[in-house]
Order: C-alpha cells, then sequence, then structure tokens
C-alpha cells in the first residue's frame, strides 16, 4: 500500500489535491482511498488531507502516520510543522517551492522534488494573482515524481475533477510535469 | 460503473438509484454534500422529485412524514445536531408507519464542539422505532439505502430506516463506489405503493388521538413489525446479492468468527479497520473474530447469542457512551445474553469518540487484554481507551 500525506493551506485546494491522486490511481487500476483532516475550514490555516492506493481493496479506516509520500502545496509551512514527520526512509517529499531561491537545509533520508506550482499556476490564471490555487500543478509534479501514476491519469483525472478552467489546469499540470526536478541534497 | 466518490456522494446515489420523490431537507451545517448533490440532480432534471428546503430539521422530518403518508418515497439526511433535533419527530415517523429512508452521519454531539466521528447521536435513536443500519464502506452505503427502502416498505415492516455513516471516514472519504444499473434497481425497488395513503376522494385518517383501549396495540404492532424487519432484512439482502453480486452480513456481519476463542464487536467504518487486526492476529496463531453490529435496530439478539455459545470472550467497543451506565452496544449485549446458562466474558471498551483515532494497534491491544481478561474469568469494568491522564496505553 502506497500512502500519501498532503500539507497546504486553506483555499489552495487540498483536498481536492487527495481526490484527484486517488481518481487518476484508480485509472490506473489501483484500490484507492482519499480523506480529509478537517479542522473547521478557514481560508490560510494548515490543511492536512491523505491518500492510499493499494492493489487490494483498502480496508483500512485509521489516519495515515507513516507515509510513502508527503506533498507541500505551501513552503511556508515548512516553518513550524513537522512535514516530515513519520516518513518513511527513502520516502519521497514534493515541494512547491519558488525558482531560484535556495531550499532550507534538509534531512537526508528523503528525496526531494520541487517545482515553482504558484508560478505555473498563476502563469495560467487559476485562482487569482494573489493567491493562485496550486493542486492541479502541484499534482502534474506528483506524476512526475511518482512511478506508479502515469502523467496520461492525472491529467484525466484532472479533467475530471476540475470544477471549472479545465483546460487551463489540464495545461498548468503538464507544464508542472515538465518543470518538476529532483533536488539532491 | 465503479467510479470514486465520498461516502455522502454514496448516500445521494442511492436515494437518486431508488427514485426518491420528495426530499426535505435543511440545508445548512450540520447538514452534508448529501443533500448539495441530491439538490444538483433535482435542479438538473437527472432526478424527478419534489426537493424541499426547510427551516429546521424538525420540520424537515415533518415533510417527509406528510409526504410519506401520501404514498411517496421519501428522503431526508442529516447529522449530529441535526438528528437529535428531530427527535421528537422520529417517533412520530415509526408510529405513522412512514418508511422513510435517512442517512445521519454520525458525529459526536457538543459541547464540547465537535465535528467528529461518534455515535452518540445515533444510538441516542435507539428508542424511537427506526431501523438502525450502520455501514463500514462507501458501498455498503449506497447497497443500504436501495435495500433499505425494500425493508422499509414491505407489508409486515412499515417502519422507517436510518442509514448510519460515520463522518469523515465514510462521508468525506473518497473511494471506489459502483453505481449499480438503473434498470436493475428498477426490477429489485419497484415503486412504493401502499396499501393505505392520504387521498382526495378516499377520506382516511392518520395520526389520530386514541384512547387507552387501543394505544397498546398500535404499539404492540409496531413492535410486531420490527421483529419481521429481522427476517424481511435477510431476505431483501438475498435478493440483493443475486441482483448486484453484493452482501453485508444481514444483522451481524461475522469475520473469522468459526474457529475464534474471543471477538471482538464493533459498530461501523472501525470495523474495516478491525479485519486488519483480526487477521495479523490469526496470522501469528491468535484464534479471533470480528462480530460487525450492522443494524443496532432490530438488535441481532439470536446472532449474537449463538456467537456467545462458541467463545470465551467478547470485545465491545463502544463510539458513545450512555452516562450512569456503560457503552450501549455493551449493555444491550449483555441483556442478550443474560438468559444463556452459560456466558464468556464480555468487556466494554469505549474508543474513538469525538473522532479519536481507532488504529489497528487498538484494536489488537483490545484482543490482548479480552484474551487476558477471559483466561482470569473475572467480570469486569467498561474501561476506556487511550485517554490522556490515565496510565494505560493502548498504543
Amino acid at each position: 500500500m502506497i500512502e500519501v500525506r498532503f500539507h497546504g493551506r486553506g483555499g489552495q485546494g487540498v483536498v481536492v489535491a487527495s481526490e484527484v491522486l486517488a481518481n487518476a490511481a484508480f485509472r490506473e487500476g489501483f484500490e484507492v482511498a482519499a480523506f480529509p483532516y478537517f479542522g473547521v475550514e478557514r481560508r490560510g490555516a494548515p490543511v492536512t488531507a491523505y491518500a492510499r492506493f493499494d492493489r487490494k481493496p483498502i480496508r483500512l479506516r485509521s489516519s495515515i502516520y507513516e507515509p510513502d509520500y508527503v506533498v507541500v502545496l505551501d513552503s511556508s509551512l515548512m516553518r513550524g510543522i513537522d512535514l516530515m514527520g513519520g516518513l518513511k526512509k527513502g520516502g519521497i517529499v514534493l515541494i512547491n517551492y519558488p525558482d531560484g531561491k535556495a531550499l532550507p537545509r534538509l534531512a537526508s533520508d528523503f528525496r526531494y522534488f520541487t517545482l515553482d506550482a504558484t508560478s505555473i499556476a498563476a502563469e495560467h490564471r487559476i485562482g487569482s494573482k494573489v493567491s493562485p490555487i496550486v493542486n492541479t500543478a502541484i499534482m502534474g509534479g506528483f506524476a512526475r515524481a511518482c512511478e506508479d501514476i502515469s502523467l496520461e491519469s492525472m491529467l484525466a483525472s484532472i479533467r475530471d475533477r476540475a470544477p471549472t478552467k479545465k483546460d487551463a489546469n489540464v495545461a498548468a499540470a503538464q507544464v508542472a510535469y515538465d518543470r518538476t526536478r529532483e533536488v539532491f541534497v | 460503473m465503479r467510479t470514486v466518490m465520498t461516502g455522502n456522494y454514496a448516500s445521494a446515489y442511492g436515494a437518486k438509484a431508488a427514485r426518491a420523490e420528495v426530499i426535505a431537507a435543511y440545508p445548512i451545517t450540520p447538514q452534508t454534500s448529501i443533500v448539495e448533490k441530491l439538490a444538483e440532480f433535482v435542479s438538473s432534471g437527472e432526478l424527478n422529485a419534489k426537493f424541499i428546503p426547510v427551516e429546521s430539521e424538525h420540520s424537515a422530518m415533518a415533510a417527509c412524514i406528510s409526504a410519506s403518508v401520501t404514498g411517496a418515497r421519501t428522503y431526508t439526511a442529516t447529522s449530529s445536531h441535526g438528528l437529535t433535533l428531530m427527535h421528537e419527530v422520529l417517533m412520530w415517523a415509526s408510529g405513522a408507519r412512514s418508511p422513510i429512508v435517512m442517512t445521519n452521519v454520525s458525529r459526536a454531539m457538543a459541547p464540547p464542539w465537535s465535528v467528529w466521528a461518534d455515535h452518540m447521536d445515533s444510538v441516542a435513536q435507539r428508542d424511537t422505532g427506526w431501523m438502525q443500519f450502520f455501514c463500514e464502506s462507501n458501498q455498503e452505503v449506497l447497497d443500504t439505502v436501495l435495500m433499505a427502502y425494500k425493508v422499509a416498505e414491505s407489508r409486515d415492516v412499515m417502519l422507517p430506516a436510518m442509514i448510519i455513516e460515520d463522518a469523515f471516514i465514510l462521508s468525506h472519504t473518497s473511494e471506489p463506489v459502483d453505481v449499480p444499473e438503473q434498470s436493475q434497481v428498477d426490477t429489485f425497488l419497484p415503486r412504493y405503493d401502499p396499501e393505505m395513503r392520504l387521498e382526495i376522494g378516499r377520506p382516511m385518517g392518520f395520526g389520530s388521538l386514541v384512547k387507552p383501549d387501543l394505544y397498546m396495540e398500535f404499539r404492540y404492532k409496531a413492535m410486531k413489525a420490527m421483529e419481521s424487519s429481522r427476517e424481511r432484512i435477510l431476505k431483501v439482502e438475498e435478493e440483493f446479492r443475486k441482483t448486484f453480486g453484493r452482501s453485508y452480513g444481514g444483522l451481524l456481519d461475522e469475520y473469522r468468527c468459526e474457529d475464534a476463542e474471543v471477538v471482538v464487536v464493533v459498530a461501523g467504518s472501525a470495523a474495516g479497520t478491525a479485519r486488519e487486526a483480526v487477521d495479523a492476529m490469526n496470522e501469528r496463531g491468535v484464534p479471533v473474530g470480528l462480530a460487525r453490529l450492522r443494524t443496532f435496530r432490530p438488535f441481532p439478539e439470536d446472532e449474537l447469542r449463538n456467537l456467545a455459545k462458541k467463545v470465551r470472550g467478547i470485545a465491545v467497543i463502544d463510539r458513545s457512551y450512555t452516562f450512569g451506565a456503560a457503552g450501549a452496544f455493551y449493555t444491550e449485549l449483555c441483556g442478550s445474553l443474560f438468559p444463556l446458562r452459560e456466558r464468556p466474558v464480555v468487556k466494554n471498551y469505549i474508543a474513538g469518540l469525538g473522532g479519536r483515532d481507532i488504529t489497528p494497534k487498538i484494536i489488537e491491544k483490545i484482543i490482548e487484554d479480552i484474551i487476558d481478561v477471559s483466561e482470569r474469568g473475572e467480570d469486569v469494568e467498561p474501561e476506556w481507551v487511550e485517554v490522556k491522564g490515565l496510565d494505560r496505553s493502548w498504543q
């Protein structure tokens, strides 16, 4: 079973990102479950969501404590929250991080992928200039970082799940896929 | 077709497939996306139903009863404080023998304020005369909506049914759900056609005053109807299995109980996690089973008695607590087992209140505890699991 934890802020589409992943994994023939950890929803407040996928039916209903992947939709959360908490050794971290800005010191136990999903979402006019909705861009990056999910399935899932601007969201994910890079620490 | 959807959408698709004709619901918190989705279906014309947004859950149920009395198939959904606000009218629905189907997204009661999974709201409706079905998966939610209508509308039952899905753990979790073919559903669940209905030209009284010379007879008939539902639930499920290829174990869903020496009893979504724990322990050579309470009303008394004859320990996990007594599943189970000459040791574990996570580890610890307790054969007090400030750790 592959387990994924998403960190972001209210308004960035964190919960939808987990649903997009579940839907993409389902298209790859996996059994899936995606679920949010809701506090009371507020714009800007930290939000966590989770996804599981497996070749067997998923019966487990408890939360995820030792994920294989961590997806960070907002790099400002890297201060203050233990984003890599419980992440398996060798696990993959995907971070929405501004281009050209130096990364902070990162633990060497994990593999890191970054992309500037904020700029990509803004370029594609998804959300507002001030607060672009980065979820579809970062899921394009996820298809790059995760061998189990093809870009094709991810784009189909985004087309299926994006409530508006389907073409822009799909295009953003495609660009994000191309621009996602592994960072060696 | 199998698609990925939340438990809330599974409920809505169930009501749509059942061709609910009247949906009356309070549209604001603690309402869920169930009713939002149904409003979309009605607005787009995908579902030919009258959608009545009302000013409270109390009014929602009142509208459902009135619609049901005219012979309409009726649906509503609610959660936590919305359900408890309905309490008075829930009794009216069952007394009027209105086969309404309702989903309750089961949540904790405030204060302290909470929006997370807990069975207190549902358990508090135990005595309202509704059938209560606790679900383990989103697929079971959808399927149970369909089965519940068929049971509820049976002439020998004619009682309302509540489908219970745990908040967030089912309601907001997206997972694959097969939405059955409409033509198959239509064959399985034909149009509701009651013997008696409110109609112009055929005057009839519903819900009138009865004097002491007749009240007991009405209650007696409702009791007989609930008793009939036991057999009816099994028959309908068998028919459902033949049509759709899925079934859920009747009133008490037993898993690996054949050779079990102890069993864990649980209702709702935690059963899935319990299956993982039970499998892991059996692999280590520990003979343990799971008995999932699929219905709380009617209570699976015979099934539990038969199970109790085969085991030496029963761990009952309650996701709610009846102050001054114990967990309601536990006290009911103890009552059911009382007529047995020899009884296993039964212990109550209070866990998962207000959305506290029930992990496989916690269930394994509970199973280890019931093995220990049943070997010593002692009577035991209910135990609260993973509470801060208590010495015992269950992690």
